[in-house]
């Protein structure tokens, strides 16, 4: 079986060619650089994705955040229900940490505020 | 009166000032219409940004903050909440804030740094009503993130942009069901990463060669009317379908906000709505220089910055007396490549030139010809008008000619 | 109890309002929606008449022409742009010209300022208009106003002056004992009154019939316009119209007082006195007519496209009559309605009189402070104001270049904006070439933090028709 992807690991979106028999990978091609075969195999195994999201400050603001890495791809919608519950207490700086090890990842802010 | 004027504390701007200070120029002025640094990329909370720049994937808040730091490292100075309300050719600028009222600053030089515009809904004179729940796709992104409002629950985009769908997912991730993404040309004006991770992932369909035709509701949008397109354009009736939603959100364009630059007498291109510029990013006003989306729209800021960066350093060089190499090969373009910038360049140094192209075309060459001598020649599997395209051109191949014609050879 | 009441905050309501309170009168005026000036008079041509269209003899022509010279005065006490560019009707051919002699006939019978002009004449006057053009009917007092600036400014010095507004307030029943009218509303509020103006609009027909006058009706006709950006605007000085047929004076050419180009409008009766839609049909009709009347309208520079609704009379002239003592109808005021306001107002003054001895409001004030007046400020002037406020100081419109203290002002003024529309209608703000794109959501919190109202509570036009649903995060 032949799987067409479109590689998101970066704005060129080259178009992928995943060849898979029983459940395993024969080949990639189309890719341009070595990160979009990695992306093919596990697009094709356990897809994941980054979540960008906000979360409630205290005093009624949202501030946004990211996943550091990507999670299971079907687990987003939980995330984000983990993400929605959640409300921090200011001041806040990129990089600290808001929820961790949701499904394997750090929820963190991608901004400052005070 | 300053060195350097900078207008617009986005991404360009703050690039282009910290290039310029590297360069020695030290009487640098950000003017900031909003009140803080960082321009558009601050409401972009999604990953993305950074991967040629920085190597690293980084959000837009992110992205910002890498420039905003060094900006405020190096003490650069900058108002924020300072609105420019005219600029002459002879480099007065007037503008307004809270503090200081409606003052004048004359600059030795002038970046216009100013950004783009969102295409709005009343450009396009879709019939029916004008109800509440119409907006442009960066106006809901500002409304979700950064204020924390929901602008509705059923969702209808028009215009296949980026922003249209990074915002059709993050309107699904805050729980509204985004029914359809419609476009009006047979192919998407976005990135394909972003309609695999933002249409795909979720189930969105992206219905090509289709529009609005119709709005409907009296207070608050209740649906709208959908058509396919002939090739023409043009809706054909029987393909009408009513899709009830609560919200409809464009993303049919973007427009560089050049209303400054008039004022300056800077002549600008019809094709980019940009300003025409040289290598240094020089418009026709001598010291007054356009980097950024104020230029032409880009697809990735991590090309703004670049950009941004030749104009900082262009800028520095014209203060500090540098001579500016003579400007005199022109470019044309042969309209499958709509334009190009620069369109006028040097001989004496190599030149990226960046383009966009009028239609999706696969396994073309890129030309360039001066009269029937092809000067250079590249081989690409395929080009879109979402995409920004560049090539080099080595200043060993320019010697001695006056104009230069791009064209795309379909193979 | 009111002495008298107004339905309809039109701009016929609007100035009637405010003449009464020229007089020792408690009055009020009664509107339907979320603001004044929501009907016809948001959306129309914005045009002045002078006076050389309507037949002789009748009410529109006598109320249009006297009107007209009341305008320039009205429009400076209320500090409402007002510009005399002058109006051009184009013909194209013999018929065309004949039809051009019988209002230059008109226009001397209705005492009004016209002249013929020929091919070359007419392009020496508007360079810009298509070689087809061979005839003309010039008319040098043609002017051109904002309707609904002009609305707001006429309630809110009434207001000034002693006048109440009830917004929100859809009359559902008119009753009458001795000689005292109890206006009821939809929501059940009651408001008592000696007399009553109706100035409904496309309604006035239902609201006359609650007193039992059916000797008219109203026919709602659409009317749909192309306004263009402000780099189009200034293609023609004069508004141009074609040579009218049956069906309305046609699509006309018009600069606005703003700098806009405005294009329409279309003329289709319809149905539904509330269908304020657009259509293609529509946008095309004003595309082909615009342009074969002037060379160089670019509708890509179009910034908005929108539709009135006009009321059209069953007897072919202004309906302004007294069926009833003390209840006065002025009723099918199409075009030249706003033109005619100012005289209408007067006309209506006088009837009253009839019934109800009036004496004169020694402390009536005719003058409101100029809706933009900052704007047109210089520089110096401005910077007094902003040292006093720095509100004034901030832009939050950049298209239309509107600052907070111009929003913070208007929100603070009477006839009071409650939403985004009636912010847009007062200070420019969201009218600009990206539509709000940009400052939509600082005028939302503006209006929450002034109104005192949650965000998700701030509407464009009122009821039902929120901007934002809920918060992200929830409460």
């Amino acid at each position: 079986m032949i799987r067409d992807l479109t590689c998101i690991v970066c704005p060129q979106g080259c178009s992928l060619k995943v060849e898979i028999e029983d459940g395993k990978i024969l080949s990639v091609s189309g890719n341009t650089c070595p990160r979009g075969e990695k992306y093919a195999i596990a697009e094709c195994t356990h897809p994941e994705r980054c979540v960008t999201s906000t979360v409630k400050c205290d005093n009624g603001d949202v501030v946004s955040v990211k996943t550091d890495r990507a999670i299971p791809k079907e687990k987003i919608f939980e995330c984000m229900e983990i993400i929605n519950k959640q409300t921090v207490t200011l001041p806040i700086s990129i990089g600290d940490v808001i929820i961790a090890d949701v499904f394997g990842a750090n929820v963190v802010a991608t901004q400052n505020k005070n | 009166m300053a060195d350097l004027v900078i207008i617009g504390g986005g991404p360009a701007g703050m690039s282009a000032a910290v290039s310029a200070y590297k360069k020695g120029i030290k009487d640098i002025l950000i003017l900031e219409r909003d009140s803080s640094l960082g321009g558009i990329l601050k409401q972009c909370i999604h990953n993305g940004f950074g991967l040629h720049k920085f190597k690293e994937e980084l959000t837009g808040p992110e992205y910002a903050y890498k420039y905003e730091a060094q900006v405020k490292e190096l003490n650069i100075p900058y108002k924020l909440n300072t609105m420019v309300l005219d600029i002459t050719p002879d480099k007065v600028i007037t503008a307004t804030n809270e503090e200081e009222g409606i003052f004048q600053i004359k600059a030795k030089a002038i970046i216009l740094a100013m950004g783009c515009r969102e295409r709005s809904v009343g450009a396009l004179n879709i019939a029916g009503t004008r109800p509440a729940g119409i907006f442009s796709a960066g106006t809901a992104q500002k409304f979700v993130n950064l204020e924390g409002y929901m602008p509705g629950k059923e969702v209808v985009i028009l215009g296949s942009g980026d922003i249209g769908l990074i915002m059709a997912r993050r309107m699904t991730l805050e729980g509204a069901k985004v029914k359809a993404v419609c476009e009006l040309m047979p192919y998407s004006g976005g990135l394909a990463r972003n309609i695999e991770q933002c249409l795909n992932d979720f189930d969105i369909p992206l219905k090509l060669s289709h529009t609005v035709v119709e709005i409907h509701g009296k207070q608050r949008l209740t649906g709208v009317t959908i058509a396919k397109v002939d090739e023409n354009r043009r809706p054909i009736p029987e393909t009408k379908e009513f899709i009830p939603c609560d919200t409809l959100l464009l993303s049919v364009g973007l427009i560089p906000e050049n209303e400054l630059s008039k004022t300056a007498d800077v002549v600008l291109n019809p094709v980019t709505n940009g300003a025409f510029v040289d290598q240094d990013r020089q418009t026709n006003v001598e010291g007054i220089f356009a980097c950024g989306n104020v230029l032409h729209v880009h697809d990735l800021v991590d090309f703004v910055s670049e950009e941004a960066e030749i104009a900082g350093e262009s800028a520095a060089d014209y203060i500090n007396g540098v001579k500016e190499e003579k400007t005199d090969i022109s470019l044309s373009t042969d309209g499958k490549i709509r334009y190009t910038v620069p369109s006028k360049i040097t001989a004496k140094k190599d030149v990226k030139i960046y383009f966009r192209v009028a239609d999706v075309f696969k396994n073309v060459k890129i030309n360039v010809h001066s009269g029937d001598e092809l000067v250079f020649s590249k081989k690409a599997i395929k080009v879109a008008p979402g995409e920004m395209e560049c090539i080099t051109l080595k200043k060993e191949l320019l010697g001695n000619k006056s104009e230069l014609k791009f064209s795309l050879e379909v193979l | 109890m009111y002495d008298v009441v107004v339905i309809g905050a039109g701009c016929v309501g609007a100035m009637t309002v405010r003449e009464l309170t020229k007089y020792n009168l408690k009055v009020c005026i009664l509107e339907k929606e979320n603001d004044v000036s929501l009907g016809a008079t948001r959306a129309n041509s914005a045009i002045v008449h002078a006076g050389f269209d309507a037949e002789p003899g009748t009410l529109k022509a006598k109320l249009n022409v006297r009107g007209a010279n009341l305008f320039r005065t009205v429009t400076k006490e209320l500090g409402v742009k007002f510009i005399n560019n002058g109006s051009i009707v184009i013909g194209f051919n013999e018929k065309d010209k004949e039809h051009l002699e019988l209002l230059y006939d008109r226009g001397i019978k209705n005492g009004v300022e016209v002249k013929l002009l020929n091919e070359k004449e007419v392009h020496e006057l508007e360079p810009n208009l298509t070689k087809e053009v061979k005839y003309a009917l010039y008319a040098p007092y043609g002017a051109i106003t904002c309707p609904y600036e002009l609305t707001v400014a006429a309630v809110g010095n009434a207001m000034d002056n002693g006048a109440d507004l009830k917004l929100n307030f859809k009359v559902t029943d008119i009753k009458e004992d001795k000689g005292v009218y109890t206006v009821i509303s939809e929501d059940g509020r009651e408001v008592q009154s000696k007399a009553v103006i109706n100035a409904a609009g496309v309604y006035s027909d239902k609201i006359a019939s609650m007193v039992g006058d059916i000797s008219f009706t109203i026919i709602p006709r659409r009317g749909e316009y192309i306004l263009l950006d402000k780099v189009n605007g200034d293609i023609v000085k004069n508004t141009i119209f074609r040579t009218p047929s049956n069906m309305g004076k046609g699509i006309l050419v018009s600069p606005t007082v703003d700098g806009n180009l405005i294009t329409g409008p279309t003329s289709f009766n319809i149905e539904d006195k509330d269908d304020n839609s657009t259509t293609d049909e529509g946008f095309s009709l004003v595309i082909k007519q615009a342009q074969e009347n002037v060379n160089g309208v670019n509708y890509r520079n179009t910034i908005r496209s929108f539709c009135g609704v006009r009321a059209v009379g069953s007897t072919g002239d202004f309906i302004i009559t007294a069926p009833k003592k003390g209840f006065i109808n002025a009723a099918g005021i199409e075009s030249p309605g706003l033109s005619a306001s100012p005289a209408i107002a007067e006309y209506i003054v006088e009837m009253i009189k009839e019934f109800m001895p009036l004496t004169k409001n020694e402390a009536f004030n005719p003058i409101r402070k100029p809706m933009h007046y900052f704007k047109e400020a210089s520089i110096e002037e401005k910077n007094e104001i902003i040292k006093k406020d720095k509100s004034f100081g901030k832009i939050i419109c950049r298209c239309e270049t509107v600052t907070e203290g111009e929003i913070l002002e208007a929100i603070r003024t009477n006839p009071k904006p409650s939403d985004l529309d009636g912010v847009k209608r007062r200070t420019r703000a969201q009218m600009g070439r990206c539509q709000g794109g940009f400052c939509t959501p600082y005028i939302v919190n503006l209006l929450s933090r002034e109104l005192n109202i949650p965000v998700t509570e701030v509407t464009k036009s009122g009821k039902g028709s929120y901007v934002n649903i809920s918060k992200t995060k929830g409460e």
